[in-house]
């Protein structure tokens, strides 16, 4: 409008520098004149008045053409520019200005582009540093996951709130193994990102490791701190606390913001210490009483020679008497404890065939001599230094080569109670007892390596045996290692262990603080558990059970896959037989699965201090609330319904079903209609709805609450 | 007049054998064969010396000692504790409630006897 101003003021300017001269000369000119004179003018000048006027007029309008056309190139043109070059500067940085106008202008509108060009070139730059600065953080983010994950030892990271931000898979499955109820049940529910440590380690200990940490701090020594510590399960776990501090600032001592913790179950060491302690005590404390009353017998049988010999016959007795007693126990000793008391050696509990299959490979290799098994059991545990035993075997399998030139060795296994027999088998030449002490007692070599132990030496540390048998019928003959027969520990197989990249890990939770759920606390700060169920039927009221529970979690806006509850359920009653297509459950798969007293404390553990997430979530929480007299859980945390969201997300839409939304948000989830999964699909549109409530002004628990409650869908109830 | 012994142990296959000893060196002997019961005896036997088994059913030989030196009749009371606890602790323990003397077993008979008359001043 300012522009249009000023164009109207050019021209009555225009105007008046075209008529004002002229009109001025006339006045000082007619001022001057006499009346007579005056008259001739005017008589002269009306008559030529309409060509003088209409001259005046053209110029003018050529004039305000001219004016016109300088005012649409060079001030409009110049104002629509700077318009473009707004644009350019917010809205879409790939704007160029169009080149057109006067010379002059088109320069400057190139001079423009040139300038956006520079700037786009530049800003590229800063984002490909952005990105490769980004993607490096999380190679190495995902190298560290990927290390922590292969950890034989169980690592658990946690703020100073003691919430977990990583942990790894050996945690996952040690926690797993220690958590009560049917490990099915628990389903690592104990261990999860962002849960609390103090579910599994008592609070005062930790707080206890962190205050000494401190201490040690301050006072520069090394931080570290050391506990043991009881499950509920009555299992023993050793900790060590180290702190992790933040980035160091210019003076004075460095914050902890949070500390790592390895785990150690040390339960059957300590067992294995006590039993050898009870050996040792029972061999001299027990030994002392008998003793002592032989030695005193003894004594008086020398000291008086000339006592009666009804006298001595009852010390005589004594000595008799207590002599068997203590071989007795001895004998009884050895038998309990002989494991205990045998090498101190650190042996682990490998599978015999393992070692076989290492020494196989290395006879095969580097002997080039062929082997076979005959009768290995494949799955016999045995306790050995798998390297000194693989060394020992391809030991004797050169020897045999070098001097006996036998052309294959078999291997076999046999069990016999608590002793497994390893045999190395040959046809072939008896070889003298001589020749195999002396392979015994030599310092072993092999494929040009040396060890520094013997072949006895190796089987002492195992506690074990090993001796030279013919078969004579058979023309062969073996040497037999004998080596006690291992117990592993509860190995429990990792089956998610396919699906990718494990998230064991969100360092994010470091300024994870508050811990309750705060119902003004943003959308994707919070913690959920999306779940579904799975029911013989849809009338609770009338009858109808839970028969599966599938849960997972999302923490700082991942789904985490890893985490998850999934559970059949044995409803106690009969399956109706129209629903078992829709959820493809049958009567055998739910007999002798825990029933819901049993599976509802586990699930309430799992969501404890989460905020609920459901499709259609009134039909499930329904299930949840009738069964609340029953085991006297509550489910009190809000909860959100995606199908409500949805609705609220899209009004217009017909339909709400979780396949129509999945479609229409254009998430592909392979099977469904398993609870587990349908939970999964449930997350994944939840955390698609998240930007589009966003866009609503719907950022807060509260706001999500108070929207799905006006959507037309909130008014069934069920 | 002789003095007297009471031998304190639930194990009779050391019990003849103290027995027989304390015996042939000229004391008088009683037996008690577990705690309730020597405190029984000692009230009636009135010994001048205690050989007190600390491993014994009913009352350990700690309680039977605690409960002889509660008694302030008893203080000249000599005991003796025979035992087949050879840690350092319980020896500790032993003379700290008031035994007058510790005696591991396995032992020498002959020492004991030494030991015993020396107490009772018959050295």
């Amino acid at each position: 409008m300012k522009a249009k101003v000023r164009f109207l003021l050019a021209i009555i300017v225009l105007g008046l520098l075209m008529t004002g001269p002229f009109v001025v000369t006339s006045l000082l000119v007619w001022a001057g004149m006499e009346e007579t004179e005056r008259n001739m003018l005017l008589e002269l000048l009306m008559s030529r008045l309409p060509i003088g006027t209409m001259m005046t007029i053209f110029g003018f309008g050529i004039g305000v053409a001219v004016l016109h056309k300088l005012f649409k190139q060079y001030v409009e043109g110049l104002l629509g520019m700077a318009e473009q070059l707004r644009l350019m500067l917010s809205a879409n940085r790939n704007f160029r200005v169009r080149l057109d106008g006067p010379p002059e202008v088109q320069q400057l509108a190139q001079a423009a582009n040139d300038l956006a060009a520079q700037r786009d070139m530049l800003m590229d730059d800063v984002d490909s540093r952005i990105a490769q600065a980004n993607a490096s953080v999380e190679e190495e983010k995902n190298r560290l996951a990927a290390l922590m994950s292969e950890l034989a030892q169980a690592v658990v990271v946690c703020n100073l709130d003691g919430r977990i931000l990583l942990y790894n898979n050996r945690a996952r499955l040690q926690f797993k193994a220690l958590s009560q109820g049917p490990t099915t049940v628990a389903g690592g529910a104990l261990i999860g990102l962002g849960r609390s440590i103090f579910s599994i380690l008592e609070k005062n200990q930790v707080e206890h490791s962190q205050e000494i940490i401190r201490q040690r701090l301050i006072s520069g020594k090394s931080a570290l701190a050391n506990f043991v510590t009881t499950t509920r399960g009555g299992q023993l776990l050793r900790v060590q606390m180290v702190p992790v501090l933040a980035a160091a600032q210019e003076e004075g001592e460095r914050q902890m913001t949070g500390y790592v913790l390895t785990v150690d179950n040390i339960t059957r060491t300590l067992e294995e210490e006590a039993r050898r302690d009870q050996a040792l005590h029972s061999l001299t404390e027990g030994s002392r009483a008998a003793l002592g009353s032989i030695r005193a017998a003894v004594a008086n049988l020398i000291d008086y020679p000339e006592m009666d010999a009804e006298l001595r016959e009852r010390f005589v007795k004594v000595v008799d008497d207590e002599a068997a007693r203590m071989s007795q126990r001895l004998d009884q000793t050895m038998h309990d404890f002989s494991d205990s008391m045998k090498t101190r050696w650190p042996l682990e509990d490998v599978l015999a065939m393992d070692i076989i299959s290492a020494a196989q490979r290395r006879i095969e290799d580097k002997l080039k001599l062929p082997t076979k098994t005959e009768e290995v059991d494949e799955s016999l545990w045995i306790k050995a230094d798998s390297f000194s035993l693989v060394f020992a075997l391809v030991f004797i399998a050169e020897r045999l080569q070098d001097h006996y030139q036998i052309r294959d060795l078999r291997f076999r296994t046999v069990c016999e109670g608590k002793l497994a027999y390893l045999d190395l088998i040959w046809v072939g030449q008896a070889i003298s007892s001589e020749t195999f002490y002396t392979w015994e007692m030599e310092t072993m070599q092999a494929l040009g390596e040396t060890s520094s132990l013997s072949l006895r030496d190796v089987i002492d540390r195992h506690g074990g045996e090993i001796w030279y048998q013919r078969e004579k019928a058979a023309h062969r003959a073996f040497f037999r290692f004998v080596l006690p027969v291992a117990i592993p520990e509860a190995e429990i197989h990792d089956e998610r262990r396919s699906t990718g990249r494990p998230e064991y890990y969100d360092f994010d939770l470091f300024k994870f603080e508050d811990k309750s759920i705060d119902l003004d606390r943003k959308l994707s700060e919070l913690t959920y558990t999306v779940f579904d169920t799975e029911t013989t039927g849809l009338e609770p009221s009338k009858g109808d059970e839970i028969i599966q529970i599938g849960a997972a979690r999302i923490v700082n806006n991942r789904l985490l896959k890893q985490e998850v509850f999934n559970q059949i359920v044995d409803p106690e009653r009969p399956l109706k037989p129209e629903s078992i297509p829709i959820h493809g459950i049958t009567e055998d798969m739910v007999r002798g699965q825990p029933n819901i007293d049993i599976v509802l404390p586990a699930f309430h553990a799992f969501c404890e201090e989460t905020v609920l997430i459901a499709h259609n979530a009134a039909f499930d929480m329904r299930f949840l609330q009738l069964k609340e007299d029953r085991t006297g859980l509550r489910f009190t945390q809000p909860v959100l319904d995606t199908l409500l969201l949805s609705a609220v997300v899209h009004p217009n839409q017909e339909s709400h079903k979780l396949d129509v939304i999945l479609e229409r948000l254009g998430i592909s989830i392979g099977t469904r209609h398993n609870a587990l999964e349908d939970a999964v699909a449930t997350g994944e549109v939840f955390l698609k709805l998240l930007p589009l409530l966003e866009e609503k002004g719907i950022v807060t628990v509260r706001q999500a609450l108070e929207a799905a409650e006006k959507t037309y869908f909130a008014r069934i109830k069920y | 007049m002789s003095k007297k012994i009471l031998i304190v142990d639930d194990e009779p296959n050391i019990v003849i054998s103290l027995e027989f000893l304390m015996k042939k060196e000229g004391f008088e002997v009683a037996v008690a064969t577990d705690g309730d019961e020597a405190l029984a005896k000692v009230a009636e036997f009135n010994p001048d010396l205690l050989l007190l088994d600390v491993m014994m059913p009913k009352k350990s030989g700690f309680e039977v000692c605690e409960a002889l030196r509660a008694d302030p009749d008893r203080a000249g009371l000599l005991i003796v504790m025979l035992t087949a606890k050879g840690r350092d602790t319980e020896v500790a323990k032993g003379l700290a409630i008031g035994a007058d003397a510790y005696v591991t077993k396995p032992f020498s008979t002959k020492e004991l006897v030494v030991k015993v008359k020396d107490m009772l001043g018959l050295a």
